[in-house]
C-alpha cells in the first residue's frame, strides 16, 4: 500500500474523523468546534488540490479493499471524479463558515456539525467512488447523514420533511441497489470505464441492460429530483439554510445528478447507452423537468421553495447535456454540475441572510431590501442573473454550450426548451429583483437582528460574497486554465466516444 | 488437551460455581470468568484453521454408540460469537441488575445457558442436539420469568409451551430417525438417508418442532412477549443467540441430509414462510407503541430473512447455493450483534425517560444522544443499509437469489429492508422532537452505553471485515470450497 493508494483515502477520512471529533465534543465547545471544523475543511482542501494537481500530471490514484469475494471498495481519482471533489471541498468550506454564523446560539451544534460533516464525506467519498458499489455505499450514507440536518429543528413540520425525504431517497436506493445487483449478476464486478465493462456482453442481453438502466435512472433520479420524483425537494426547505444550500448545490441533488453522468458516461458508456436507444427518452424526460421546474417555481411565494423548484429545473440540464451525442453538449452539462452549485449556493446563501437577519422568507415582504442589505442583495442579483444566464456570468457559459451542443447534434428542440426555461427563469426571477431594488420598503421587517451591522453578520455575508465572485469569475474567466471548463474539457474530450 | 468437551462443561461448571456463591458476588465472580471460557471459545477455531475439523468422543465411545462433539468452522464461529454476544451483555447485566432481585437467579442461568448454546454448536448427533436445546429453552424460560412481572410470567410460561411442544416434535423425529437408521450421528444421515420416507417425514416432523423454536411465522406468536418483557440482557442473548440454535440446528440437518435429497416444496414453504415473516414482523414491529415490543417484532421480521436460505440451497446451482451459505451466515451473524446492541441501547433508552413508551422518547436526541446513537448504529445494519454486515449479506442474499432465478425473493429483501427503516426511523424522529416534554432524564451508565454501541459497532465494522470471518465459517463446511 503506498502513498498514492492512501491519498483518496485520507480525502475521505479527514471528514470522518472530523465527524468523529466533534460528536464527542461537548456542546458548549463552540469556539474549539469552529476551530475543528475549519482545520478540517481546510486540510481536506489541501489534500484535494494537491491529488487534482498529481493527477492533471499523470499519475493515478487508486485505493482498493476487497469486500467479500467479487466486491471490492474502490476510490479512484479520475478527472470527473475529482472535479466533483473540489466542487464540494471548496463548498464546503464556505458552507462551514456560513452554518457557523447561522446557527450561533442554536442547540444541538454538536450533532449538526457532526452529520454535516458526515455529508461531506459522504460526497466526497461518492465522487472519488470507483465501481457502483462503492457508489452505492456513500450514496446511502448520504441519505442517513442527511436526514438529521433536513429534521435539525425537531418541529413536527421539521420531521414531517425528514419523513418524507427518507421515504424517498430509501426507496430510491432500494431501486438502485437493485439495479447494480442485477447488473453485477450480469457482468460482475463493473468499474467506472467508459463503459468497457459492459459493452463486451453478449448482444442478446441488451433488453435486459435497458431494463437495468432505467433502475439505476430511476434510483438515482430520486435524489437529482427528476421529473416525477422530485416530490420530496421543496419539502425539504424547512431545513436551516446551510442544509438547503449545501442540499441543493452541492451534495444530495448533486449525487443523483453525477450518479447519472457516472452511469451514462463510465458504466454504459456513451456507445452503449446509443446502442440501446436510452439517450433519447431520458433527454425527453431532463427537458419535462426543465420546464415544469421552472413553471412550478413561478408559483411560488416562499423564496426557498422558488428557489427549490429552480434546483428541480436547473439540475436537468446536467443531464439533458449528457444525452446530447456531442462534445460540446456534454461539456456543456458538465460545466453546469460545477456552475449551478456556485450559483445556487450564493442564492441560498442569500435567502437565509434575508430570513436570518429580517425575518424575511416571502417574496412580497423583499421590497426594499437592496437599502438595507446591499451586499447580499448583489449577490443574489448576481445569482439570479447566472440561472437566466446573462453573459458574462457562469449560466451563460452552461447555455451556451448546451445550445451549440444541441445544434451540433442535430436537435433544435433542444434548443427551444433551452430558450424557453431562459424565458421562464427571467419571468420568476426578475420581478424577485424588481421588488429587492426598485420598490420601496412598505412594512417593517418581521424580525431584525444585527442592527449593528451594516448589511448582516460577517460570517453570512463573507462567504456569499466570496460564490458570487466564483459566478463572475467562472464565467468571465471560462477560457483560462484551470477554470470549470477547462476542467471540464479535460473530462469529456480524451474519453468520449472510444 | 481437547478444548470442545471444555466448552461445554466450562460454563457447567462455573453455573455450578456461581451458584454456590453468594448472592452479591455472582456478578464479580462471573465477570471473572469470563476470561478463560472466552480464551477457550478461541481455541478450536486457531486448531480448525491449522488442523481442519476437530472431533472428540467423550469417554473413547465412537458413532453409532457414543455422543459425539464435533468442530468444524461454522461451529467454532458460532462458540466465538457466543462468547463475544454474552461477554457485552454479561457487562451491562453486571450494572444494570446490581441490587435488583433478579440477580440471584440471572448469572447461574446465564451459565447453563452458554453451556446449552456450546452444546448444540458443538454436538454431532441429533440426540445431542435434542438434549442441548432442550436445556437451552429451559434456561431461556427462566431467564423471561426473572422479569417477575405478571406479563414476562404469563410469557415464560407461552415460551415454556412453545418450547416443550417443539422439542417433543422434534423428538419424534429423532425417534423416527433412530427406528429407521439405527444411527443419530448427523454424519449417517446422507449415507443411509436419501430417498426414504421415514426420514422424509422424520425430517418434516424435526423441522416443525424446530421451526416452533425459531419462532418462524406464523408460529412466532410467544417471541414479541418474551423478548420485550423479558430484562434488558435478557432480551439481548434471547433475540442474538437463543432463537439462532434452533436455526442452527435446522441448517445443520438440512445440509447432513443433503439439500438435493430434500424436497423443494419444502423448502419453497420455509422460504414463503419466512417471506411471510418479513412483511408481517415489519409491520407489526412498525405499530407497537412499547420500545422494546419494537425491537422483539424486528427480531421476527429478520428471522424471516434467514429463512431465505432453504429455497436458495435447496436444487440450485453450487455458486447460488455457496453465495447463499455466506449470505445466511453473515445474516446471522450481524443480526446477533446488531439485535443485542439494539436491545441494550433500547433498554439504556428506557431508562433513561423512565418509560416503555415510544411517544415518550422525545427530546432524547438532544439529551441523552449517546444512547440514541448505540440504537441508530444498531438499526443501519437490521436495515441492511452500507456500510454495515447486515448490508453485506443481503448483497450475498440477492445475488444468489440472482444466480439460482429465484427473483422472488428480492422484493422481499428490499421491501423487508424499507420497512425495517421506517420503524427505526419512527423511533429516531421520536427522539428528535424538541419539546418542553420532559425535563429529567436519567443517565445510563458508561458500561451500559459502551456495551451497547461496542456490538453495534461490530456490526457496522463487518461491512468491511466480512471475508475473513465468512472463509472461517465456510472451513470444513459442505462450501468449504470457496464462494
Amino acid at each position: 500500500m503506498d502513498a498514492q493508494a492512501l491519498l483518496p483515502l485520507s480525502v475521505v477520512s479527514t471528514s470522518l474523523v472530523a465527524a468523529a471529533g466533534i460528536f464527542l465534543l461537548r456542546e458548549h465547545r463552540h469556539r474549539l468546534r469552529t476551530n475543528f471544523n475549519l482545520a478540517a475543511a481546510l486540510i481536506k482542501l489541501a489534500l484535494v488540490v494537491g491529488m487534482a494537481l498529481g493527477v492533471l500530471a499523470g499519475n493515478t490514484y487508486e485505493f482498493r479493499f476487497p469486500l467479500v469475494e467479487g466486491i471490492s471498495f474502490v476510490l479512484r481519482a479520475d478527472a470527473l471524479g475529482l472535479m466533483f471533489t473540489v466542487l464540494s471541498s471548496v463548498l464546503w468550506l464556505f458552507t462551514t463558515i456560513y452554518a457557523i454564523g447561522y446557527l450561533e446560539k442554536s442547540p444541538n451544534r454538536s450533532r449538526f456539525f457532526g452529520f454535516f460533516s458526515l455529508c461531506v464525506a459522504s460526497t466526497v467519498g461518492l465522487a472519488l467512488a470507483g465501481n457502483l458499489i462503492t457508489f452505492f455505499l456513500f450514496y446511502e450514507l448520504l441519505t442517513l447523514s442527511t436526514y438529521p440536518l433536513v429534521a435539525h429543528r425537531g418541529t413536527a413540520k421539521a420531521l414531517h420533511a425528514g419523513n418524507v425525504y427518507l421515504a424517498y431517497t430509501l426507496s430510491g436506493g432500494m431501486v438502485l441497489l437493485l439495479g447494480i445487483a442485477v447488473l453485477h449478476g450480469l457482468a460482475g464486478e463493473v468499474d467506472f470505464a467508459a463503459g468497457s465493462g459492459l459493452r463486451v456482453l453478449d448482444p442478446a442481453l441488451d433488453p435486459m441492460l435497458t431494463i437495468v438502466f432505467v433502475l439505476l435512472i430511476a434510483g438515482l433520479g430520486v435524489k437529482a429530483a427528476l421529473l416525477p420524483l422530485h416530490g420530496w425537494l421543496p419539502i425539504a426547505m424547512v431545513a436551516p439554510a446551510p442544509v438547503s444550500a449545501l442540499l441543493h448545490a452541492v451534495a444530495v441533488v448533486k449525487a443523483g445528478a453525477f450518479g447519472i453522468v457516472r452511469v451514462v458516461y463510465d458504466v454504459y458508456g456513451t456507445e452503449l447507452a446509443w446502442r440501446l436507444e436510452v439517450l433519447e427518452p431520458l433527454g425527453w424526460l431532463a427537458a419535462a423537468t426543465i420546464l415544469y421546474g421552472s413553471i412550478r417555481a413561478l408559483a411560488q411565494n416562499d423564496l426557498k421553495r422558488r428557489l427549490a423548484f429552480s434546483t428541480v429545473s436547473q439540475v436537468s440540464y446536467i443531464i439533458l447535456g449528457l444525452t446530447l451525442l456531442s462534445p460540446i453538449g456534454m461539456a456543456g452539462g458538465l460545466v453546469h454540475l460545477l456552475h449551478q452549485g456556485l450559483m445556487k449556493i450564493t442564492l441560498f446563501f442569500c435567502a437565509g441572510n434575508y430570513a436570518e437577519t429580517l425575518g424575511v422568507h416571502h417574496i412580497d415582504h423583499l421590497d426594499g431590501i437592496g437599502r438595507r442589505m446591499p451586499a447580499t442583495s448583489t449577490a443574489f442579483t448576481i445569482g439570479a442573473f447566472g440561472m437566466i444566464g446573462v453573459p458574462p456570468l457562469a449560466g451563460f457559459v452552461t447555455k451556451w454550450y448546451l445550445g451549440i451542443g444541441a445544434l451540433a447534434d442535430g436537435k433544435g428542440w433542444v434548443l427551444a426548451v433551452l430558450i424557453v426555461s431562459a424565458m421562464l427563469n427571467a419571468a420568476y426571477f426578475l420581478p424577485v429583483l424588481h421588488r429587492i431594488w426598485f420598490r420601496s420598503q412598505s412594512a417593517p421587517w418581521p424580525a431584525e437582528q444585527y442592527q449593528q451591522h451594516r448589511d448582516t453578520h460577517p460570517w453570512l455575508l463573507l462567504p456569499t460574497l466570496v460564490t458570487a465572485v466564483f459566478c463572475i469569475v467562472a464565467g468571465v474567466f471560462a477560457a483560462v486554465p484551470f477554470s470549470p471548463l477547462h476542467w471540464v474539457e479535460i473530462v469529456v474530450l480524451p474519453g468520449y466516444l472510444p | 488437551m481437547n478444548p470442545l468437551p471444555w466448552l461445554v462443561a466450562l460454563p457447567l461448571i462455573g453455573a455450578l460455581v456461581v451458584f454456590l456463591l453468594p448472592v452479591r458476588w455472582r456478578a464479580s465472580g462471573s465477570l471473572a470468568l469470563l476470561v478463560p471460557v472466552g480464551f477457550v471459545s478461541i481455541r478450536p477455531l486457531a486448531s480448525i484453521l491449522s488442523q481442519g475439523t476437530q472431533s472428540h468422543a467423550p469417554g473413547g465411545w465412537i458413532a453409532p454408540l457414543g455422543i459425539g462433539l464435533q468442530a468444524d468452522g461454522f461451529a467454532a464461529g458460532m462458540v466465538i460469537l457466543t462468547a463475544l454476544v454474552i461477554v457485552p451483555c454479561s457487562i451491562h447485566a453486571a450494572r444494570s441488575l446490581r441490587g435488583k432481585p433478579a440477580e440471584e437467579g440471572f448469572w447461574p442461568l446465564l451459565w447453563f445457558m452458554w453451556a446449552a448454546l456450546n452444546s448444540i454448536w458443538l454436538s454431532a448427533d441429533l440426540f445431542n442436539l435434542y438434549v442441548g436445546i432442550e436445556l437451552l429453552g429451559l434456561a431461556a424460560v427462566g431467564l423471561v420469568a426473572l422479569a417477575g412481572s405478571v406479563q414476562s410470567l404469563a410469557a415464560a410460561m407461552r415460551y415454556l409451551l412453545a418450547a416443550l411442544l417443539g422439542s417433543l416434535v422434534y423428538l419424534i423425529g429423532v425417534a423416527l430417525i433412530y427406528a429407521a437408521l439405527g444411527s443419530l450421528a448427523l454424519a449417517d444421515l446422507k449415507a443411509y438417508g436419501s430417498g426414504q420416507p421415514t426420514i422424509l417425514i422424520a425430517s418434516v416432523l424435526m423441522t416443525f418442532g424446530l421451526l416452533l423454536k425459531t419462532a418462524l411465522f406464523p408460529l412466532h406468536g410467544w417471541l414479541p412477549p418474551a423478548h420485550g418483557s423479558a430484562l434488558t440482557p435478557v432480551s439481548a442473548l434471547l433475540s442474538a443467540l437463543v432463537i439462532k440454535a434452533s436455526l442452527c440446528m435446522l441448517i445443520r440437518l438440512w445440509m447432513s441430509l443433503g439439500p438435493e435429497a430434500m424436497p423443494v416444496v419444502l423448502a419453497w414453504t420455509l422460504g414463503l414462510m419466512g417471506a411471510g415473516a418479513v412483511f408481517w414482523g415489519g409491520w407489526m414491529a412498525l405499530r407497537q407503541t412499547r420500545l422494546k415490543r419494537l425491537v422483539a417484532y424486528s427480531t421476527v421480521a429478520q428471522i424471516g430473512l434467514l429463512f431465505l436460505f432453504f429455497p436458495l440451497v435447496t436444487g440450485t446451482p453450487a455458486t447460488a447455493a455457496a453465495l447463499a451459505w455466506d449470505g445466511t451466515v453473515l445474516m446471522l451473524v450481524s443480526h446477533a450483534f446488531a439485535k443485542a446492541a439494539m436491545f441494550l441501547a433500547a433498554g439504556n433508552l428506557v431508562f433513561a425517560i423512565g418509560s416503555e413508551q415510544i411517544a415518550d422518547l422525545n427530546g432524547v436526541c438532544r439529551f441523552r444522544p449517546f444512547s440514541l446513537l448505540s440504537f441508530g448504529v444498531a438499526g443501519i445494519s437490521l436495515t441492511g443499509l452500507p456500510p454495515s454486515g447486515g448490508f453485506i449479506a443481503k448483497w450475498l442474499l440477492m445475488q444468489s437469489a440472482l444466480a439460482s432465478g429465484q427473483w422472488i425473493w428480492l422484493p422481499v429483501l428490499l421491501g423487508g429492508g424499507l420497512l425495517s427503516a421506517a420503524y427505526v426511523i419512527r423511533v429516531l424522529g421520536n427522539a428528535m422532537v424538541e419539546g418542553p416534554v420532559r425535563d429529567r432524564f436519567e443517565a445510563p451508565s458508561l458500561p451500559l452505553e459502551l456495551s451497547a454501541l461496542a456490538l453495534g459497532c461490530v456490526s457496522l465494522v463487518l461491512g468491511f471485515a466480512a471475508r475473513a470471518p465468512l472463509a472461517w465459517l465456510r472451513a470444513g463446511g459442505p462450501f468449504a470450497g470457496g464462494g
